[in-house]
């Protein structure tokens, strides 16, 4: 047998469980780069990245500004923690982000989710997590597919070359 | 590096089969490459692929989101027209090279 055949991915299982715009946007850009390339792909949200399919939290995704070391004033001086806690300048930091992704051609999250399932992606929700919150179905994004246990999800996660990536 | 005869012309691919020399491409170099990677061209499929040259050529990145907002198909059916991989597929027969963009 060949051991040098190639084996491409087939489908890819994605969970977002924060509910930065960076980490919600991080798990949809992958989710929806995995359907241009002809991988099947679904998008599992909990805890909080369920905000990312939340509609009323959805497009209103912050950026924190606060316990981010990697985040930097615009010409790269540190971002005092301080000056994150301050009214407005989250809201500030994150228009500044939604600027830079929308120049990309990135779209708001609502519309993401839209070209990820007309791509042919699927959305779940974890059940643990929406019970949690005390949310329910009606809360959630209507194209959500349905609300999951781990082991469904695990389920979903069947194939040989399948991956499952924790955002 | 391969060549393809199509409708009288030899064309050069590149390893993954695009074409090198853009500015070759034709509606019967399209229908050319596309037969190989087993597609049937139709009108709709002429047209995505015209404003994808128009819009490659005006020094933009092609992304999947700016085909859904063209006006010639939305983005479920440019995934129809072109599956499993729709804007490599589309630049492929639209002789333009590999798209690198993420979204």
């Amino acid at each position: 047998m060949d051991n040098n055949e190639k084996k491409p991915l087939e489908k890819v299982c994605i969970i977002c469980a924060k509910g930065n715009l960076e980490d919600v946007m991080a798990a949809l850009i992958m989710a929806n780069g995995a359907v241009m390339e002809g991988i099947e792909a679904r998008l599992f949200f909990t805890f909080f990245g369920l905000d990312g399919i939340t509609k009323k939290y959805m497009n209103k995704l912050h950026t924190a500004t606060v316990g981010n070391p990697a985040m930097r004033m615009p010409g790269g001086l540190p971002f005092p923690t301080l000056l994150g806690a301050i009214p407005g300048v989250e809201a500030g930091v994150t228009a500044m982000m939604k600027k830079g992704m929308a120049k990309l051609d990135v779209p708001p999250v609502d519309e993401f989710l839209e070209m990820f399932t007309a791509g042919g992606g699927e959305v779940y929700a974890c059940k643990l997590a929406v019970e949690m919150f005390g949310l329910t179905k009606e809360d959630l994004w209507d194209d959500v597919q349905g609300i999951l246990t781990v082991g469904e999800f695990y389920e979903l996660c069947d194939g040989d070359r399948t991956q499952i990536i924790f955002t | 590096m391969k060549e393809l005869d199509i409708a009288g012309v030899t064309v050069k691919l590149d390893d993954e089969g695009y074409l090198i020399d853009s500015s070759q491409w034709n509606v019967d170099i399209a229908k050319g490459i596309a037969t190989q990677s087993g597609l049937e061209l139709t009108d709709k499929h002429i047209e995505v692929l015209k404003y994808l040259r128009d819009t490659f050529n005006a020094g933009e990145t092609l992304t999947i989101r700016k085909v859904g907002k063209s006006g010639i198909v939305n983005i479920k059916e440019f995934y129809k027209l072109f599956p499993k991989g729709p804007l490599k597929l589309s630049s492929k027969c639209a002789g333009l090279p590999k798209p690198t963009s993420c979204v």
